[in-house]
């Protein structure tokens, strides 16, 4: 980082402010030396890593791009759930971050500690780095208080949530195989908005594909928060009757308020369930990055932004996008790439001084798997609208006719697509 | 009288100075567009599989498609509901920009 006089006493004007950070330790402590305009972005999932690879590969190489994420390889949730039911493997939606490199995206694998929107440097233990914008793209985090007796750590060692890809969905697997034929696997979900919507009734789906070819006495009840299923209903039943009958019990307005580990008992407001496996995916909100940023709103949970460039509207050059951000958009995988694509040329032009592409017009395309071999969809283009400031549903979108093989074989196109986009 | 000329002169040059403006914006619009589509169908269309590459297409057939798509002549099971969601301009617009990547 090269100090000029006037960074120098603005610096040091802050250090005096907050009276605990010496600018001159804050300049030597740079991670990397910075030279043009610099992006940093936290978070190298769905959304993170399309904004790095579009911004380089859109501004030709011309902007400098700095990935910080904490996990050394990326593994997939969308069709995780089918590690549930065997079809997959967890290595088989793991990739590592060697396709972004020849984007010359330099990467840092580490835990962000802070972030300070007047400086503009995000905070790593061993130093930090000086941005020109930020994007924040922390995915979910969960919100385990809302639940009597559970925390990050009953979700480690015993009921899992497995709503982030990785170490719990493959323990959540162990935990199905060895339950007895007969036994309950309970499955609770949270109040809308959480992270894929269709995501805990294709969980459903594949539990009970598992169960029925391994330990047909068995079932799957559902408790969930929600009033009714919040995605491809129709679908979703005709699955549940068709394919799984008398397997898969649906509950309305069920949250669980309370769980008992040794039990395994889940508590609602009207009664106690005893589990062979309890699955409880806990409320969500915004991924601890985006607090440490200051940029969650006053729900306290989900990030405000403006849609023409995913620039938060609490601090100005740090962007938000992916699950963490407050729209009526669904929290999915690909709805995170589109907005990072959005995303990253709005800041190419900002930083070229040119205005933003003032019509943003981003596709979300969603599978879910309902057995081995079949899926069904969800497809929507949405649209900015100028007066709403917000993202809308255009015409034409909707679910599957019906349940097909063919998209079960197009959904693994979309996976293999998808990771090729955002990961080379 | 040259004060007149001048005029017209600076005018037709801004004019055409807006319109190669306005060429660039639409080009980068086509290109943001054209990015929501790579989930399916790879970066630039260049897809990884099973889903057709639209890059190099050319730009009748990807317009021809489109439109059967939306008005239900082709079937489909997913891109009639995005056809639908485009307007006749875009899909001109897409099939510029996927015409001009190379297979």
């Amino acid at each position: 980082m090269s100090i000029n006089r006037r960074d120098f006493l603005k610096l040091s004007a802050a250090g005096i402010a907050i009276g605990a950070f010496p600018s001159i330790a804050f300049a030597k402590s740079e991670l990397l030396k910075k030279k043009g305009q610099r992006v940093v972005i936290v978070g190298g999932g769905f959304g993170g890593a399309t904004a790095a690879k579009y911004i380089r590969m859109w501004s030709e190489n011309k902007i400098e791009v700095v990935l910080v994420e904490r996990n050394k390889q990326f593994v997939s949730c969308p069709m995780s759930n089918t590690v549930l039911s065997g079809k997959r493997t967890i290595k088989d939606l793991t990739r590592n971050y060697d396709g972004l490199k020849k984007h010359g995206i330099k990467q840092i694998q580490g835990e962000v500690t802070g972030i300070d929107p007047e400086k503009q440097a995000v905070m790593l233990a061993n130093g930090h780095l000086s941005y020109d914008r930020l994007i924040v793209a922390p995915g979910v985090d969960f919100m385990f208080e809302q639940i009597e007796g559970l925390n990050a750590k009953v979700a480690d060692e015993s009921i899992h949530h497995a709503w982030k890809a990785g170490a719990q969905t493959v323990a959540l697997r162990k935990q199905l195989e060895s339950m007895p034929d007969g036994g309950v696997f309970a499955l609770s979900i949270p109040k809308a908005p959480y992270r894929c919507p269709p995501g805990p009734y294709e969980r459903a789906c594949q539990v009970a594909h598992y169960l029925k070819n391994n330990k047909p006495k068995s079932k799957v009840l559902i408790l969930d928060a929600n009033p009714d299923i919040t995605s491809k209903k129709g679908l979703f039943t005709a699955a549940w009757n068709e394919l799984y009958p008398n397997m898969v019990e649906y509950r309305p307005n069920a949250a669980v308020l309370k769980v008992d580990v040794e039990s395994k008992t889940a508590k609602t407001e009207f009664e106690d369930i005893k589990a062979d496996v309890l699955n409880v995916i806990p409320p969500m909100k915004a991924g601890a990055v985006a607090s440490m940023a200051g940029v969650v709103g006053a729900d306290g949970r989900w990030c405000a932004v403006d849609f023409l460039t995913y620039e938060s509207k609490v601090h100005k050059n740090i962007h938000i996008i992916g699950d963490a951000i407050s729209a009526a958009l669904p929290k999915s995988g690909h709805m995170a790439t589109s907005q990072a694509k959005v995303c990253a040329a709005a800041i190419i032009e900002l930083m070229q001084g040119q205005t933003p592409d003032q019509n943003p017009t981003i596709v979300n395309t969603c599978y879910s798997m309902v057995s081995d071999i079949e899926s069904v969809h969800v497809a929507n283009v949405f649209r900015f609208n100028v007066e709403k400031q917000a993202m809308i549903s255009a015409e034409g979108g909707g679910v599957s006719a019906k349940r097909s093989e063919l998209e079960g074989a197009m959904a693994n196109y979309w996976l293999e697509n998808i990771l090729n986009d955002v990961l080379t | 009288m040259i004060k007149k000329y001048l005029f017209v002169i600076t005018c037709a040059v801004g004019l055409a100075f807006s319109a190669v403006q306005a060429q660039a914006e639409v080009d980068k619009h086509a290109r943001n567009l054209a990015a929501s589509c790579a989930a399916c169908h790879g970066t630039g269309g260049h897809s990884a599989g099973g889903t057709p590459v639209l890059a190099g297409m050319d730009k009748a057939l990807f317009i021809g498609s489109m439109k059967d798509f939306k008005a239900g002549a082709r079937p489909a099971t997913v891109m009639h509901q995005h056809a639908k969601g485009y307007t006749d301009d875009e899909f001109s617009l897409l099939a510029d920009f996927f015409a001009a990547q190379k297979r």
